[in-house]
Order: C-alpha cells, then sequence, then structure tokens
C-alpha cells in the first residue's frame, strides 16, 4: 500500500508546458506520410478506371466519356488503395485533412488528359 | 425476500465508451441476475465480403476496430496467406509483430485511462491518454495513420520502417517506458485505486476457461492462455512469458494489462534487435481456394478471422470472432451477485469494444 | 511463421451433443461457433481449444432443421447461439438465454440467411 503515488506526476505536469496543441490557433500534427485526403493531377489521369474498380468504399467515379474524376469524400475511408493501384501515378495522398463539410455533395474534377499522337515513324519501323 | 426491480443499464452511460445494454434485477443494492443486449451498431461487415475483391477486404477488416485496427487487418491477411499458402517474407514478419505491440500500447493505454475514468480518477485518466499519444505519433510516423495504419497487406506490408527510425523508436520507447512505470505504480500500488479494485467482479478459474474468456479477463482469473504462443507472425522467434495473475479481480485484470505494456515495449526491442533485412512483400496471383480459422491475440484476447474462398475473388465468408463477444458471458457471471455501485468499474474491466462484437 | 494444424471433423447432428460433451469433459474450451450458407445448407462450425491444439467440428443442416443447444455443456455458447439465429435464421432448440431474435436487431430479417439472399437476387 502506498499514499500519494499520483503526487509526484500531478506536480510534474502541473509545471510542465501543455501536452495538447491549441487547435486551430496551431495547426495539428501531421507526418510526411499522414493519410489526408486524395489529389488528382488531372492532366495525366487516362481515365481507366481502376482506382473506381479498386475503391472498397465506392467513393470514386470515373467517366470515361465525360472526362470526369468524382470523389465522395464523405465516402472516402483514405485508405490510399486508389493512389497505390494508379498505373499513371496521378494520384496523390495529401497530408492535409480533409475540410470539415455540412452537407454531402461529390466533388468533381475535370480530366484535362489529351492522348499524345503516336509518331507515325514508329509505326513504319514496326512494319 | 425483497422486492425486485429491473434497472436499464446503457446504452447511453457516462462511464460506456461503447453502446452495450444491461438489464440489472436487482435486490436492495444487490444484483442478482443480468440480462446483456447488444445490437446497437450491427454493420454487416462480413456480409460485404461477397462484395469486395479480397485483396480490398482488407481495408474493411482494419476498420472493424477502431482501437486494434492493425491486428484485424493483419489476422485477415494471414488467413488469406494460409489458404493461398502464401510465404510472407522475414522482415514484413517482424513489422507486423512491431506494429501489433505498438497497438497492444496504445490499446491498453487507452483503456487504463477509460478506467481510471470509470472510478472517477480523471487526472489518471489524462495522464494514461498522454503517453498513448507518443505511441500514436510513432504509430503515425511509420504507417500513415494514427488509429487506421493500413500497414498491411495480403502477402506482406505496405511500408517500411527505415533502420534509423527503427533506432529512433528504440530510444523512444524508453522514454515512454520510464512514463508508463509512473503511471502502473499508481494503478498497482495507490491505496485508494486498490481498495476500490479489490474483490470486485471476481471470476473463479474455472468459470473463466468454460465460460470462454480470453485475453486478460482469462489470464487475470489465472488461466494461461496467450495466442501469441502459437508464433503466428514473428512470435515465434522472441521471448516471452504470458502475464498471468490469479486473483481473478478487477485488480488483476488491471494488473495483467499494466504489466503487459513491459511484455510489449520487451517485445518490440527484441523484434527491433532482430529484425533481418529483405523484400517486404510477395505478389499475390490467383484467388483463394479452402477455409482457415486465422488465430492471433488482440489486446482484449484471442481473435479468429474465419476465411472461405471458392476460387473466385469474391470469399464465400470471412467470419469475425472478436475477443469482446466471447467475453459477455464472463461478464454476466460477474456482474450476478455484485453491487449496483461496482457494475461501471466491472464493465470497464473486461474492456468492451461493442463496435468489433458486432462487427 | 509456424502453420497451425487445424483438423476438422464433419459430424452428423444427432451425434452433435455426445462428441460436444466429450470435448468438454477432456477440458477443451469453447472457441466460436459459426455458421456459413454453402449453396441451400449452412455448415455450422464448432471449434474447441485445448493447450493451443486447435479442433473444429462440423455440422450441415438444411435451413429448417432445428439444431440442439450445447448451452448445458458451454453455459457461454448462448451469446453465438443468438447470433446465429438472429443473423441466419437458424432454429436453435433449449438455449438457456433466448433472447427470441432480439441480440442483433437488423433492419433486414435474418440478413446473412440463404432466403435472403435468393431474394436479393431476384
Amino acid at each position: 500500500m502506498a499514499f500519494f503515488e499520483m503526487a509526484k506526476t500531478a506536480i510534474k505536469t502541473l509545471v510542465q508546458r501543455p501536452a495538447t496543441i491549441r487547435y486551430p490557433a496551431e495547426s495539428a500534427k501531421k507526418t510526411e506520410i499522414s493519410r489526408g485526403h486524395v489529389t488528382i493531377d488531372e492532366s495525366r489521369c487516362i481515365s481507366c478506371g481502376s482506382c473506381q474498380r479498386t475503391c472498397p468504399s465506392q467513393a470514386i467515379v470515373v467517366e470515361k466519356e465525360a472526362k470526369t474524376w468524382q470523389i465522395d469524400r464523405l465516402r472516402c475511408v483514405v485508405c490510399r488503395a486508389c493512389v497505390d493501384v494508379c498505373p499513371v501515378k496521378c494520384l496523390f495522398m495529401d497530408t492535409q485533412y480533409t475540410a470539415p463539410m455540412v452537407t454531402r455533395s461529390t466533388e468533381t474534377v475535370m480530366i484535362t488528359y489529351v492522348k499524345p499522337v503516336k509518331p507515325p515513324e514508329k509505326e513504319e519501323g514496326k512494319a | 425476500m425483497s422486492r425486485q426491480i429491473i434497472v436499464p443499464f446503457g446504452p447511453q452511460h457516462p462511464v460506456l465508451p461503447e453502446p452495450l445494454h444491461l438489464d440489472l434485477v436487482l435486490e436492495d443494492e444487490r444484483v442478482v441476475d443480468v440480462i446483456p443486449s447488444i445490437g446497437y451498431v450491427h454493420r454487416g461487415f462480413e456480409k460485404l465480403v461477397e462484395k469486395r475483391d479480397f485483396n480490398n477486404y482488407v481495408y474493411l477488416a482494419e476498420r472493424t476496430c477502431g482501437i486494434c485496427s492493425f491486428i484485424h487487418g493483419m489476422t485477415y491477411c494471414q488467413g488469406i496467406e494460409q489458404v493461398m499458402g502464401i510465404e510472407v517474407p522475414e522482415r514484413a514478419l517482424y513489422l507486423r509483430t512491431i506494429w501489433s505491440e505498438y497497438s497492444r500500447l496504445h490499446s491498453h493505454l487507452l483503456w487504463l485511462g477509460c478506467f481510471a475514468d470509470s472510478f472517477g480518477f480523471e487526472n489518471l485518466f489524462m495522464n494514461a491518454w498522454r503517453i498513448r499519444e507518443r505511441v500514436l505519433d510513432v504509430l503515425e510516423q511509420t504507417t500513415g495513420g494514427r488509429v487506421i495504419q493500413g500497414a498491411c497487406k495480403v502477402g506482406g506490408v505496405r511500408r517500411n520502417i527505415g533502420s534509423e527510425k527503427l533506432a529512433e523508436m528504440n530510444e523512444g520507447l524508453g522514454i515512454i517506458r520510464r512514463e508508463i512505470e509512473d503511471l502502473t505504480n499508481v494503478f498497482l500500488f495507490d491505496s485508494s485505486i486498490r481498495h476500490r479494485l479489490k474483490n470486485v467482479g471476481v471470476l473463479s478459474k474455472e468459470d473463466a476457461y468454460h465460460l470462454g474468456a480470453v485475453g486478460p479477463v482469462a489470464r487475470g482469473s489465472g488461466v494461461n492462455v496467450d495466442l501469441r504462443k502459437t508464433g503466428y507472425a514473428a512470435y515465434g522467434k522472441l521471448k516471452f512469458e504470458p502475464v498471468v495473475e490469479t486473483a481473478g479481480d478487477s485488480l488483476a485484470r488491471c494488473t495483467v494489462r499494466a504489466r503487459e505494456l513491459f511484455a510489449s515495449i520487451d517485445m518490440i526491442h527484441q523484434a527491433i534487435a532482430a529484425i533481418p533485412e529483405g523484400p517486404l512483400d510477395v505478389k499475390v496471383t490467383g484467388a483463394p481456394e479452402g477455409e482457415y480459422f486465422s488465430r492471433s491475440e488482440q489486446p482484449r484476447g484471442e481473435l479468429i478471422h474465419y476465411v472461405k474462398g471458392n476460387g473466385t475473388k469474391f470469399l464465400v465468408r470471412s467470419r469475425i470472432r472478436t475477443p469482446t463477444l466471447t467475453n459477455i458471458p464472463p461478464l454476466v457471471k460477474m456482474l450476478a451477485g455484485c453491487e449496483l455501485a461496482d457494475v461501471p468499474v466491472i464493465v470497464l474491466s473486461i474492456d468492451p469494444c461493442i463496435g468489433c462484437a458486432e462487427r | 511463421m509456424t502453420i497451425e494444424n487445424q483438423s476438422t471433423t464433419p459430424v452428423e447432428i444427432g451425434k452433435l451433443i455426445g462428441v460436444v460433451e466429450e470435448f468438454r469433459n477432456q477440458g477443451y474450451r469453447l472457441v466460436q461457433i459459426g455458421c456459413t450458407a454453402t449453396g441451400d445448407l449452412y455448415e455450422i462450425n464448432y471449434s474447441f481449444d485445448k493447450d493451443y491444439t486447435f479442433r473444429n467440428i462440423r455440422v450441415t443442416v438444411t435451413p429448417d432443421t432445428e439444431i440442439p443447444s450445447i448451452t448445458g455443456m458451454y453455459w457461454g455458447a448462448f451469446i453465438y447461439e443468438n447470433e446465429m439465429h438472429d443473423l441466419f435464421g437458424v432454429n436453435v432448440r433449449g438455449m438457456n438465454i433466448d433472447f427470441k431474435g432480439t441480440l442483433i436487431r437488423t433492419s433486414v430479417k435474418n440478413p446473412f440467411g440463404i432466403a435472403a439472399g435468393k431474394g436479393e437476387k431476384q
């Protein structure tokens, strides 16, 4: 049996700096590899739809004809599966968390990727 | 005989972190019978396996629980790997072990905090969670997620920890260890805490074993069951002894968890010292056909992921048997005969995680 | 990584109680009871463990078969049997605590059951 076991810790914490952060005045902790939210480089996306198929929460919709990439931020579970699967590496994981929102909405990005015209001499070389 | 009354306890109650409902049959202040009921947070996780690729189900398996998420993901991966006969690289196994033990540290510290809160020791609660924050920082620095690590995948792990970071973690554990020593000294030796917990919610060894208690609940009653002894991941290569207490009361369960913190730190030190270089994952081709009961030791006890595949990329069945589910019958036994005022402490002492119990 | 040796023995429904009783007498603890819907049948797995030896027995039944409860041997089995009843609609006879379908309240009745799966396809 011991008494005042807590006293040492209590006094120590009293004189120490607080362990908490004065958020939002100070920014929240994050690391280089923190998973915040998914971003896309719309100039490189080839609309293959791999991210849509792999997404476990079905948050991503890619429309090939309309050339759009949509994400529902509230559905997204930030698992990073789409970033891993992307064949052209046009998806990135940003360390910043998604801002709070009051209504459910999808974010739409217009894909600006243009398929490069194949140089004709290559075809000749093959033939 | 005095008149019996029924007092509903939960699902909303200041002491409960999660929705568990108990109907307490009271005679004066004494609980004579308890009827537990769950079912407030059922999400149908196991059904979803039929609609998701088995590789992607890892992310869902991890989200079964918000506290021991890494171990859920790992156990699921282990099951698939066994069915498909995948040899996981050594380094990946060691990394899994390290993250599992960090998860255990974080879970036990969280629980010690909640437990302190359940008997009204706010200051201790805050201190436990402050130490937990150090553990979470390490998890975020190495995996990218504070609570949902997302570091495991079928066939290996998704992230590596560099040797510099491992050395830094090794040092950081020293600081964590000293802080935990101060913290657990209060839990184990403070007279008011001992007085509050001793002989509260006693579970005998026979009851614990036959009612299916697992984890710290079983070990607090003297049942030596620790699934890490089966040697999954890299546990077969680490030296450790399961922490067993014999009293079977709330204090014993608290002591088991407090002592396991040190055991975990030792295990991480050993794993960091022994981790081999090598690849992180192997390529997974084909689809699982067959079944396996994958077992592992969660902070709360034995966890089972049963996977059954039929040769397509969608599994037929995934059954998750979480430790809380199987700890409910022992809880009912512990509560019968206790005082009403002890109910919150006893309920908390099994570390209930209803979110995972219902999936 | 060590690979655990797991044996599964099929057991007839009539002999279930006898087999479970033997496990109990040998000092095994009940690990889990789990149900799987395969085609038109339910596979019910009873798993036991003693000193890290994992043994599993399996009963295969049609959806309308009544399963005898094993709560007489393992008091704590009620939680699995009620779960099985609520999620799959398997009838279990003689449970010590019978929630009658209120342990897990779901918006769809017996969501994991064979009948629910068929309804979805139509």
